[in-house]
């Protein structure tokens, strides 16, 4: 136990003395009046609006925000699997998809999201859109790179033991492209909750973003702080979840490296 | 010779007018013949570059010959793909499984469930049965090859193609290897074509050797009895047969 404590305070123990620091200088500046409340708000505000809006940011915008983000991730993991391995396994259709997938990622999110509310109006689903758009490239991206990354030997030594390419697959290449493919989802989620978080500024009837929004017309920094702040610990623990999975994943694909 | 074992007297491996060239190139082997029969210990000697690992891609399918046929078993069908044992050069076990599973993986691939209790077996031969959960990054050097090698002998195949298993091992645990290679050979109850840099080590282990080099093959017997242990190379007819074969080959340079 003491040991863990050791270690954690050797970890972290800088960036949170940090933080500490830094959240003291901001209120100290702010209760100085230094600058306007209504530009930046003393974190005790934003942590009283936190406390104040609670039931409307814990009960309804959250979950909706945090709905968007796991449909948008989900689809952008199965379609970005679907494509990786369809990729790796035909040339053509790796010559046919990999321009239209760098084309995706140029074109700006902003100019194409109006596009979607078209598509899609206000429901969830254009939110849903921006998000796997978003998501979905580091997916495919690293999926296909990962499988086509080495193990040129261990594919030679497998065909001599008479193994299949489906044998190949599953024994050497995924295996061996999970490191890849676990790195991408990692961006890939914290990708999602930027892409739910520009959706709802477009156009929604509830979420953070749309939280925020409507909070900066009402020049409640405050509120808008709080929304961040929530938004950006949704990402922290996404992220955190996926490295808990690589790290059981890859206990031993990553032995000898 | 070990018909007694019972290998038929078909030639476990022949290769008759086998040419080959790397695209461009000039041919890496002009009509070479090359036969092992079944039983036998066989190596082949050459300087780098003369093609000894090439010979073994073309042996096990992953390279096709220009001109010239490769039969295994007294089949010359093509196709040769999963029908010789191959321990290549680096170990490559896979370092993500424990040795058991490593050693498992020839009858995986083929869709087989594997005998656990042959698999157990034979790792206590090798020397490996305290480290059947042991993985890769935990054995020795000494320990990676035999478990590569056991690796190739489960794959069930007569004829195995052992690429310098004990080229990266230091002179010690080599030493060691001979000895375990020798006092098993008669159990095993397989064929081999063996590639060394060593001559030392070809004249201990094998029946024959094959030079290779400048595109050609020679064939040259070691006229040493078996049972042998790796004290023979102490030996005044090992050594005689050692320089024999030093003059063979700077002749032929």
């Amino acid at each position: 136990m003491k040991t863990k404590w050791k270690k954690w305070t050797a970890d972290y123990g800088l960036f949170f003395l940090a933080v500490i620091c830094l959240i003291s200088i901001w209120e100290w500046i702010v209760l100085a009046g230094a600058v306007p409340a209504f530009i930046l708000p003393s974190p005790t505000a934003i942590w009283g609006s936190l406390v104040e809006n609670r039931e409307l940011l814990f009960g309804e915008h959250l979950p909706a925000t945090l709905l968007e983000v796991l449909i948008g991730f989900g689809f952008s993991l199965a379609g970005g699997l679907l494509f990786g391995i369809g990729m790796h396994f035909s040339r053509s259709l790796e010559k046919i998809l990999y321009p239209f997938l760098v084309i995706s990622q140029t074109v700006p999110l902003i100019a194409i999201s109006p596009i979607f509310i078209l598509w899609f109006g206000y429901t969830i689903w254009s939110k849903v859109a921006v998000t796997f758009l978003i998501a979905f490239f580091p997916i495919v991206v690293s999926t296909y790179d990962g499988l086509k990354a080495g193990g040129n030997e261990y594919r030679e030594l497998l065909r001599t033991m008479g193994a299949n390419r489906w044998m190949i697959f599953k024994k050497i290449q995924v295996p061996m492209a999970l490191p890849s493919i676990l790195s991408g989802l990692k961006m890939a989620v914290v990708y999602s909750v930027t892409g739910a978080t520009i959706g709802e500024w477009l156009g929604a009837s509830e979420g953070l973003g749309y939280f925020s929004r409507r909070m900066s017309g009402n020049l409640q920094a405050d509120s808008v702080f709080a929304a961040i702040f929530l938004l950006s610990l949704m990402g922290i623990c996404l992220f955190l979840v996926i490295s808990f999975i690589e790290k059981r994943l890859l206990k031993n694909v990553m032995r000898g490296r | 010779m070990r018909g007694a074992i019972g290998l038929s007297d078909t030639l476990m491996l022949s290769i008759h007018d086998l040419t080959y060239a790397f695209q461009g190139n000039r041919p890496i082997f002009q009509k070479i013949n090359l036969t092992v029969n079944p039983g036998e210990f066989v190596s082949v000697i050459g300087s780098s570059g003369s093609g000894k690992s090439t010979l073994f891609k073309l042996i096990t399918g992953l390279l096709e010959p220009d001109q010239g046929k490769i039969g295994i078993n007294g089949d010359f069908s093509g196709g040769r793909l999963g029908k010789v044992g191959y321990m290549p050069q680096k170990d490559l076990l896979l370092p993500w499984r424990p040795v058991l599973d490593n050693v498992l993986l020839p009858l995986e691939v083929r869709g087989k469930k594997g005998n656990l209790a042959e698999a157990r077996e034979w790792l206590s031969r090798f020397g490996l049965s305290d480290y059947e959960n042991a993985f890769p990054d935990e054995l020795s050097g000494g320990m990676r090859q035999r478990a590569a090698f056991l690796r190739t002998m489960m794959t069930g195949k007569d004829l195995l193609l052992l690429d310098e298993p004990f080229g990266a091992l230091d002179a010690l645990t080599k030493r060691k290897m001979h000895s375990w290679l020798l006092g098993l050979w008669e159990d095993l109850q397989k064929t081999v074509l063996f590639i060394t840099h060593d001559l030392e080590e070809a004249i201990l282990l094998s029946d024959r050797i094959y030079l290779i080099g400048d595109g050609n093959v020679q064939e040259w017997k070691v006229n040493l009895p078996r049972p042998r242990n790796s004290e023979q190379i102490y030996q005044p007819a090992f050594i005689e047969l050692r320089k024999e074969l030093e003059r063979l080959i700077h002749h032929e340079n």
